[in-house]
């Protein structure tokens, strides 16, 4: 399956991406410290090889997947999206990956399952932040909805700019959806695991208040702390002004029957 | 002691307005360096906290000057005046370009000051502040009457405490950095505390280092 090119499509005007320079050093990648410029100076103490994805719970072939033998078995395609962070930055990322429908379709999905959880790597000797614990129950956490997950937009990040995956970046496997704030885009994952109930998120767990499971881009739901109504668009120096914010950060039409009759005031 | 006595010596051939000129000097530098990638793909953000960051610093090195000057004889009064309006400039530039360069949009502007506590405190921090700036000089210290003003600039505490919640309240999870200058502060004034008790139990007089008409 493929839809090449959806940043395109979605919103019907090309997306110029950030360079490279602005997308591997602005991150947020806790597990190396809160600074944005963190993440870039610390996470190459991450060793990435070898890697393994151990994909459990309710699927057919559960197992430790090794790394090459996922990307043995997956089309990797070039995707434009944009990231909206919680924190009212964005960018627009030339991401490379697969999708997950791709990889829950090839290990099997079994029936029940209604939600997909996701874990970062914990190993504190190469993920400074870890040592120091920072409020974070660590492993941090993610999860979607079986129909989000299985969504053709949401994908497994494995590079950008046609390189592989930067370790400040979540290498060498990430999520990304694309509609959803950036934190939900969980990095480095170890671990995938089809339940029936709504899995913990890490920043759900810290401030429930402020941050939901679903966590869709969405300019009518302030953030208690800050208005979600307007971005900054990284890259664009001292004077540029802020953007509006696009429901779903422009994926409404591709998305928004996921949430059709659902209050999202509510399910924020 | 010795040492100590040299260094009040020493300090005295320092003129107080190179505080103000290093102050304008890093202010440029900073919006240089936003302007120039020094800043990082997202300056603005950047350049906010940094000048916070460093209005706070001079906020509790002006705080440090009475502490220092009782508990180790070291002698930095004359530069008090210079810190603390230097503190005003980098926090007034701070909220400028949170105004101009972040939000932009007037109706947005009043919306954050009274939905968004961090930003109440924060203002609330400034607007305390505004008044001690203003009856900084000389003449206003000599028409208000010393005891009037010093007791007008015991604001400052609690600008000072708040302007380090408001640093506290911005962050997304309990960072270390913001703890540290609120913990520098509340310090600076416990030292204060004891004495106003006493002085006010009617001990003033056995301070033995008299700090002129500055208050504590």
């Amino acid at each position: 399956a493929g839809l090449p090119g959806r940043g395109v499509a979605a919103t019907g005007d090309a997306l110029e991406p950030n360079s490279y320079e602005d997308i591997t050093s602005y991150n947020n990648f806790y597990e190396f410290g809160t600074d944005k410029g963190d993440p870039v100076k610390y996470a190459g103490a991450l060793t990435t090889e070898p890697w393994s994805v151990e994909i459990d719970g309710m699927v057919e072939r559960p197992g430790r997947y090794d790394f090459a033998d996922i990307m043995a078995q997956m089309t990797v395609e070039e995707r434009i999206y944009r990231l909206r962070c919680v924190e009212a930055w964005s960018m627009v990322v030339p991401w490379q990956g697969f999708e997950l429908a791709d990889l829950l379709n090839w290990v099997g999905v079994r029936p029940e399952a209604k939600y997909v959880a996701f874990e970062t790597l914990y190993r504190p000797e190469e993920m400074r932040a870890q040592r120091r614990g920072g409020g974070i129950d660590w492993p941090y956490r993610e999860g979607l909805r079986l129909d989000e997950a299985m969504h053709p937009l949401t994908i497994m990040a494995t590079g950008l700019y046609g390189k592989p995956m930067p370790n400040q970046n979540g290498a060498p496997i990430r999520l990304v959806v694309p509609w959803k704030y950036g934190f939900k885009s969980i990095k480095s994952v170890v671990k995938i695991t089809l339940t029936d109930s709504e899995p913990e998120t890490t920043w759900n767990m810290l401030q429930p208040s402020e941050y939901g499971f679903y966590a869709n881009v969405n300019p009518n739901v302030d953030h208690p702390r800050w208005s979600q109504a307007r971005e900054r668009v990284v890259g664009g120096g001292l004077f540029a002004s802020k953007q509006p914010t696009l429901m779903f950060n422009g994926y409404e039409d591709d998305v928004a029957a996921l949430y059709e009759g659902m209050d999202l005031e509510r399910f924020y | 002691m010795r040492a100590v006595a040299a260094f009040n010596r020493a300090v005295r051939l320092v003129p107080p307005h190179i505080i103000y000129a290093a102050g304008f000097l890093h202010i440029a530098w900073l919006f240089w360096q936003g302007q120039t990638g020094g800043l990082g793909p997202e300056p603005i953000n950047a350049l906010e906290r940094a000048l916070g960051e460093t209005g706070l610093k001079f906020i509790i090195a002006g705080l440090a000057v009475t502490p220092l000057l009782r508990l180790a004889r070291v002698n930095l009064m004359r530069f008090r005046r210079a810190l603390g309006l230097t503190a005003f400039l980098y926090i007034s530039v701070h909220l400028l370009v949170w105004l101009v360069l972040d939000i932009g949009l007037w109706s947005e502007i009043w919306a954050d000051i009274v939905k968004r506590p961090y930003i109440t405190v924060g203002m609330a921090g400034f607007i305390l502040l505004v008044p001690l700036a203003v009856t900084s000089t000389d003449g206003a210290m000599r028409r208000m009457g010393v005891a009037a003003w010093r007791r007008l600039h015991r604001l400052v505490y609690l600008a000072a405490v708040l302007g380090a919640v408001h640093f506290v309240m911005i962050g997304k999870t309990w960072a270390l950095e913001p703890l540290v200058y609120l913990g520098a502060i509340l310090t600076l004034l416990a030292l204060r505390a004891g004495r106003l008790v006493s002085r006010g139990r009617g001990n003033a007089g056995d301070s033995r280092i008299r700090t002129d008409s500055f208050p504590g």
